[in-house]
């Protein structure tokens, strides 16, 4: 990361049933960084309890990295990041896990489940 | 604590995970189908872009030992043959069969449109279109897994430890990554398909959960690692401008379907310095083009970012248009316009040579324990064809699902006991130093290991370097993996992951630099500095293996096998 630009990153934090809270974390910011990078880097740098879930890494192949990016649903592999400050959500539509984490597994791939054959 | 027993445990839902599910089913076998992330979407699979390679003859007459030869001459000497010609002969069977399972391979009249990729003497590579190849692949699969009754499938299940009784694989220690829950699974058979490990690489093509899990728990099992010295630079990853949503190794198929050229910093051609040809052909093995690249940013000639130019600023608009139709638009999104400039590239890692060893049943020399895919070493030798993962992943993931559940078939469940489950899941702790207060972070420490194993055992090594590296590497194992904070019972708890994940990735990255020590010479994707020929002597595969928590290297002949060319042939259709 180059230069001595700042994001501000609000990110909401906290599982379900559990009272939520924002975290603020100033992360560098490059030009043309996605809001993955900054999530990431926070993890490495700052707070490694933070949950969210990707798997592809910012080739938006695997589709698992959808959240509320300044209240819009989006990737945060393909959501840039802007300068300023950034709003990251769980999606509001799926039962929260925890942090950025909500319940988009399919029933029928959870172990266990009433729906798994 | 959640108990389920099965026939076949398949840990990894990529290409191999899937096809071994499938085939363990097909034989008649109950499956447990499991991934950290979710089923088809972690893993390489999904990140492939274009090529696979297998001799189908559509294109133009051809037959699967001419594969093996060209498979053979860029395994540098190393290739088990056997797994070799077991991947080139079925793999025509395998994408006959992903064809009925309507991957969608890209056609012209009916016959599939076959590329010429480096290193291949012929127009061997179906793919699908645009740049589709590996959602296309894992779309496929995933439908058949879903048809499938006897495949229970688990997705956001971390499998942390094959547990071995007696000798024997019984199953496994896993939990469920969303609740926390432990997870034990019984089972006739394990089939390790969680891919390679160039996550430990800081420039990495490789998708979170490839940092080396597999080898590791195949390790500790009891089972040997072969090759862990060859890693597999693509020379040419994307370097900038920043894109985003899109592959690093994306200009691939960009070359493979209109060349383009590759100039250096004063933007002149210079592969042809180097021994190949490039000049708008993109033929130039995969090691001898990242050699080029390196050497003309070590000399001053690099381009900004310190890489080189890619450019396709000579070929015509409307021929791009018709290649890549969407690809250009997403382009344009990222801010780049072809036409007009040129993108910067330099070498990425992007796959394992080196693997689980194991015979021509894919299973290792622990019974009923199986691998499939880029888990397996030995197939491609000292550097990989372009085309063979996806292939492999196929043929491999098929016989390991077959065999598994033949073994599987006859033999007794075992019983795993609540203590080696929770001697698993205590470990994180039980390493903790006494007496001091953790503070460290296996994620940070992680970053630092990529870092780590970029600089000192990445493209271009020498005794120096891997020293260097082999020393920190020790120290974060005996030190800095013990003083690591972790949250309690928290649902989705990747800090608790990240520790068995940072565990296993030093135990690979100790692998990779002890057995790039060993191979006093310069092979294939091994390129060593301070030796840069190869020797005569060491045309001979290095075997890894624990003992206690030491690893001992070793090295074994290379199994060879006598094969005829056989006359060339087109498909009928």
């Amino acid at each position: 990361m180059s230069g001595n630009l700042k994001t501000t990153l609000k990110v909401y934090r906290g599982a379900e049933g559990e009272e939520p809270h924002y975290d603020q974390f100033d992360v560098p910011h490059e030009e043309g960084a996605s809001v993955l990078d900054a999530l990431v880097w926070v993890r490495e740098n700052e707070d490694a309890s933070l949950a969210f879930r990707y798997a592809c890494v910012s080739a938006n192949a695997c589709k698992e990295c959808m959240v509320l990016v300044d209240g819009k649903v989006n990737y945060a592999c393909t959501a840039r990041l802007s300068a300023g400050a950034v709003t990251v959500e769980p999606l509001a539509n799926k039962t929260l896990i925890r942090d950025l984490v909500t319940d988009i597994v399919p029933p029928k791939e959870r172990l266990g489940s009433a729906e798994e054959n | 604590m959640m108990r389920v027993s099965t026939d076949v445990f398949v840990v990894g839902a990529g290409g191999a995970g899937m096809y071994a599910a499938i085939s363990a089913a097909r034989a008649g076998a109950d499956v447990i189908l499991s991934d950290k992330s979710l089923i088809s979407r972690g893993g390489a699979t999904i990140m492939a872009q274009m090529t696979v390679a297998s001799a189908v003859g559509h294109e133009e007459p051809d037959h699967w030992t001419h594969h093996l030869a060209d498979t053979i001459e860029a395994g540098h000497g190393l290739c088990n043959e056997e797994l070799s010609a077991i991947l080139c002969e079925e793999s025509v069977d395998r994408i006959l069969e992903m064809d009925e399972w309507k991957v969608g391979w890209a056609r012209v009249d009916g016959r599939m449109t076959q590329v010429h990729a480096p290193g291949h003497g012929l127009k061997r590579c179906v793919y699908v279109d645009y740049l589709n190849t590996g959602p296309a692949v894992a779309r496929a699969l995933r439908g058949e897994v879903a048809q499938r009754d006897g495949i229970r499938r688990a997705s956001g299940l971390a499998v942390l430890e094959i547990v071995v009784q007696d000798g024997e694989a019984i199953g496994a220690v896993a939990v469920d990554v969303e609740s926390g829950e432990t997870v034990l699974v019984e089972a006739g058979a394990v089939v390790l398909a969680a891919g390679g490990l160039t996550k430990l690489y800081k420039r990495n093509s490789a998708s979170i959960n490839m940092g080396g899990e597999s080898y590791a728990m195949a390790l500790r099992a009891g089972a040997e690692l072969i090759d862990m010295e060859f890693v597999q630079f693509f020379p040419i990853g994307h370097l900038a401008p920043r894109m985003v949503g899109m592959d690093p190794i994306m200009w691939d198929p960009f070359r493979y379907k209109v060349g383009g050229k590759l100039l250096n910093g004063e933007f002149e051609e210079f592969i042809h310095n180097y021994g190949a040809t490039d000049g708008g052909t993109y033929t130039a093995r995969r090691d001898l083009a990242s050699y080029a690249i390196y050497k003309e940013v070590e000399e001053g000639r690099g381009s900004p970012h310190g890489g080189v130019w890619l450019s396709f600023e000579h070929i015509a608009e409307d021929v791009m248009k018709e290649k890549f139709g969407p690809m250009i638009k997403r382009l344009a999104k990222n801010g780049i316009d072809l036409q007009k400039q040129a993108v910067e590239v330099s070498p990425i890692a992007h796959y394992h040579m080196g693997g689980i060893r194991v015979n021509t049943e894919m299973e290792t020399r622990v019974p009923g324990l199986f691998a499939a895919g880029e888990a397996v070493g030995g197939a491609n030798g000292a550097t990989r064809l372009s085309g063979n993962a996806i292939p492999e992943a196929f043929v491999f993931g098929e016989r390991a699902g077959k065999f598994g559940a033949a073994y599987a078939k006859n033999r007794k469940r075992v019983s795993i006991d609540d203590q080696t489950a929770s001697s698993v899941l205590s470990e994180p702790k039980a390493q903790l130093k006494k007496g001091a207060e953790p503070d460290g972070s296996a994620t940070a420490l992680m970053a630092e290991l990529q870092e780590l194993m970029w600089d000192k055992v990445g493209l271009f090594r020498t005794s120096e370097k891997l020293e260097q590296a082999l020393e920190r590497i020790r120290e974060m194992q005996n030190d800095d993996l013990r003083n690591i904070t972790i949250p309690d019972d928290e649902p989705f708890n990747q800090a608790l992951l990240d520790w068995y994940e940072l565990r296993a990735g030093l135990l690979c990255a100790e692998s990779v630099t002890l057995a790039a020590i060993n191979r006093k010479e310069s092979r294939g994707a091994h390129q060593r500095e301070d030796i840069t020929d190869a020797s005569p002597d060491l045309e001979i595969n290095q075997t890894v293996e624990l003992d206690g928590s030491d690893i001992i290297t070793g090295w074994a002949e290379v199994p060879r096998i006598s094969f005829a060319l056989e006359e060339k042939q087109a498909a009928e259709i």
